[in-house]
């Protein structure tokens, strides 16, 4: 067989159909991108706090520091906006305060709204968990009660589903809903809450059934943070800060018309909550890259610049590419996105890779700085602190949304088709788990 | 956006990936890997015959004239299979060194050879020990006349020609360097086979004495020429080495759900999973990161350097990653040469030095970011 022969004619023509193919790889808007693109940059131009920029520009590791504003007051007014502008929770449908807009489109508005997404923090749980939760499972009287409130920042929502003895385990929760009439009486713990202190509404999940497997007594439903029964007491971090709080619940009593789904199906319904939480796409996770190249760069070592130290070079070349894959493979989300597709499933790697990241990058710098790294005041000789808050914050990163471990098992069975773990409570009745290690 | 391959080069990949499962099993990977034959002559011919060598050559030079994003897709199928035969020193280097700075006659005379499967062509560079860089060059040419050593060269012996890196002045500048063509069928050449890493694709001794060469490109341009070429290069290996680690990946995660101990898939162990769980992670990064590099040079986009560095640095962590723990994963069957896994080791390990080693391209990849950040 030579060239012209069969073979080789069908391979030609099947590569060189590619030439005149448009669709080659390319960064660029559609038409239909562009012009969105161009209507959500000319309303964030007009109506963003642009003497926030600064500040919100420095803030790393996703925390914010206003130095005269209180996030939660700057956050709500943000969220006003944009529900006035048709901004605010724009992938929902219009009737609850969205606008109907594409997941591409979500892409470009957070690509374009840029800092000024930071200010929605507040809204983060809302938006991306507890609210597409009542939408799936909640009453039509509940979603237009509820959802256009969440959306124009007028109500914040948390979520509740963390324990004290059920965090990896979620589905091992111990907090108790008794039906009682139309209602439910509530009485338990919950933990690691964030904003729970300044939210209106939570989304509950609590046993109903504790004689049967854990997984098959769970019932969801929300509530009033400000029942009867309900206190919040904010938990002090191991990085000395307090963003997270644990909830008790004393005969707290929720109606029955604030239940989401059936009875027991509790765990089904929660699953809708946690598949909304990765799909994160486009915002993108701090990995600490930049700051340690900006620091490597003007650090003077005994023999010249840390950046030009080959153990150095060696070390910041391999976070590099660590940190630009990742970008990477959020553009081929957005570009599954944008064709319509759902993104894969190798988003999952974000916050297990950039997580360890970050503690990883500041240990290195603190290592540079020498004896002045254990240093954590606002010193010249380490940069204000940034890698000592890092360092004091990283390893939440690598546990709160799914635990390194965690998240290597979702790959492992969900992407790659390993085997689940084998679970020894399974099919035993919840009350007969043992609670106690030793 | 659209930071994928297009449904036609997905089709490509799917033809490119029959062929091989057809024309380069396991099987006729070992009759290269046991020493029987130095490359697989069948297959070279078969990838010709397919267009797949002159994939990225214009059709005016016998190329398909398709482009780099092509080419690039049957690089991860190559690098899948494992192929051994000189694909990449005669498409990426040897090709791409002619594509650049070939005068039109250079062009007409290797293209449509390298396109038909008649000749193979390679990059000789190194000199012993080194990295790339213009001080390791010590060959001489004076008068289109060579004379030096290169070692070691990738697949040498069975090259029909060689682009080959001189000295041609002592300024200590990059401008001392000059690259020639030599037919390696000429006289003054002596080529010697050396062991390697990795027997599937062969790596050669070879002494210019008194050979005649005729230049490639302008005279003192030799090594910013090298310079893209090792770039283009790099971005091409990188998809060799994600199908690797694909493969690796998977052969592992397949041998973890068929292996039972302790009553068990092994693959349920979570020290089995996990494993396999930051395999598939720098897998995807160094996809990721290739892509990048795909794009960079299929547009000749400015940022093609420190995207082929990246890529490099990415691809050559991932495939010695997945080659090595999918060793662990089989456990003793693992390190007999029986089974495969030790083909994708030494394939891994050997690429990981090819083009320059893992600490070269760091370097490469600092100094490009500085550039850009400076820029």
């Amino acid at each position: 067989m030579g060239p012209g022969s069969a073979a080789h004619r069908f391979a030609l023509r099947s590569v060189r159909g590619t030439r005149e193919e448009s669709s080659k790889m390319n960064f660029d808007d559609t038409p239909q991108e562009a012009a969105f693109r161009e209507t959500a940059r000319k309303w964030v131009a007009a109506n963003a706090p642009k003497e926030l920029h600064a500040e919100l520009s420095k803030s790393s590791l996703g925390r914010i520091r206003l130095a005269n504003h209180d996030i939660v007051d700057v956050g709500k007014a943000w969220q006003k906006k944009k529900a006035e502008g048709g901004w605010a929770c724009l992938h929902w449908p219009k009737e609850y305060g969205g606008r109907d807009a594409t997941p591409i489109e979500k892409v470009i508005w957070q690509q374009e709204e840029g800092v000024y997404g930071k200010l929605t923090q507040p809204f983060q749980i809302g938006e991306g968990m507890c609210g597409p939760t009542v939408m799936a499972w909640g009453s039509e009287d509940a979603k237009r009660r509820h959802l256009p409130k969440l959306a124009a920042g007028e109500e914040i929502w948390c979520q509740l589903f963390s324990e004290p003895s059920a965090g990896s385990d979620v589905a091992g929760l111990r907090t108790r809903a008794e039906k009682k009439g139309d209602n439910w009486i509530v009485n338990g713990q919950k933990i690691w809450t964030s904003g729970a202190h300044y939210s209106d509404f939570g989304l509950l999940i609590a046993r109903t059934d504790p004689n049967v497997p854990k997984h098959k007594g769970l019932t969801m439903f929300f509530l009033d943070m400000k029942s009867p029964g309900v206190e919040v007491r904010p938990i002090k971090q191991a990085n000395g800060m307090q963003e997270f709080n644990e909830v008790y619940f004393t005969d707290v009593v929720i109606p029955d018309s604030q239940r989401l789904g059936a009875v027991g199906e509790g765990w089904s319904v929660s699953l809708t909550t946690l598949m909304n939480e990765r799909m994160s796409i486009g915002s993108r996770l701090a990995t600490g890259v930049p700051e340690l190249f900006d620091f490597c760069s003007n650090l003077m070592l005994e023999d010249g610049l840390a950046i030009d130290d080959p153990a150095v070079r060696s070390k910041l070349a391999s976070w590099a590419v660590k940190s630009s894959g990742l970008k990477y493979t959020s553009y081929r989300a957005i570009s599954a996105l944008s064709k319509g597709e759902r993104p894969g499933p190798e988003n999952s790697i974000g916050k297990l890779v950039s997580g360890m990241m970050l503690q990883d990058i500041a240990t290195y710098a603190m290592d540079l700085q020498g004896a002045a790294g254990a240093l954590t005041g606002t010193d010249e000789e380490t940069v204000q602190g940034q890698f000592q808050q890092m360092l004091l914050s990283s390893p939440s990163m690598r546990i709160a949304g799914g635990t390194d471990e965690i998240l290597r098992n979702i790959i492992a069975e969900r992407v790659l088709g390993l085997p689940g773990d084998i679970r020894v409570d399974k099919d035993v009745p919840y009350n007969k788990i043992p609670t106690k290690g030793r | 956006m659209n930071f994928d391959f297009s449904d036609d080069q997905k089709q490509l990949r799917d033809q490119v990936r029959k062929f091989l499962a057809e024309k380069c099993s396991p099987k006729a990977v070992r009759v290269v890997l046991d020493g029987k034959a130095p490359y697989d002559k069948e297959l070279w011919k078969g990838l010709a015959e397919m267009g797949f060598l002159g994939v990225a050559i214009p059709e005016e030079f016998g190329g398909a004239g398709a482009g780099h994003l092509e080419l690039c897709v049957i690089a991860e199928e190559m690098g899948r299979a494992n192929a051994p035969v000189p694909f990449s020193s005669t498409v990426y280097l040897a090709a791409e060194a002619l594509l650049i700075a070939g005068s039109d006659a250079q062009k007409k005379k290797w293209l449509p050879a390298i396109s038909s499967g008649e000749a193979i062509g390679t990059l000789a560079l190194f000199e012993g020990k080194g990295n790339p860089s213009p001080k390791n060059v010590k060959l001489t040419a004076a008068n289109g006349v060579l004379n030096g050593f290169k070692r070691p060269v990738a697949d040498g012996a069975i090259a029909s020609f060689a682009v080959v890196a001189a000295r041609t002045g002592s300024s200590g500048r990059d401008g001392d360097i000059s690259l020639f063509l030599v037919d390696l069928k000429a006289g003054g050449v002596e080529v010697k086979s050396l062991t390697n890493l990795d027997p599937t694709r062969g790596q050669a001794d070879i002494t210019f004495k008194d050979c005649k060469a005729e230049p490639l490109g302008a005279v003192g341009e030799g090594w910013s020429i090298l310079t893209q070429v090792l770039d283009r290069a790099a971005v091409l290996c990188a998809f060799e080495q994600v199908g690797g680690s694909d493969r690796a990946l998977e052969m592992g995660r397949d041998y973890a759900l068929d292996r039972i101990a302790f009553g068990r898939q092994i693959g349920s162990f979570q020290a089995v999973k996990h494993m396999l769980a930051d395999m598939y992670v720098s897998a995807t990064l160094a996809r990721s990161n290739s892509y990048y590099g795909a794009w960079a040079l299929s547009t000749n986009a400015a940022e093609l350097p420190e995207a082929a560095a990246a890529a490099r640095i990415s691809a050559t962590q991932a495939f010695q990653h997945c080659a090595k723990n999918n060793i662990q994963v089989h456990g003793g069957m693992g390190f007999t040469w029986e089974f495969d896994c030790h083909m994708y080791y030494r394939r891994a390990n050997a690429m990981a030095l090819g083009l320059g080693s893992l600490t070269y391209w760091e370097d490469q990849l600092i100094d490009r970011m500085r550039k850009k950040n400076a820029a």
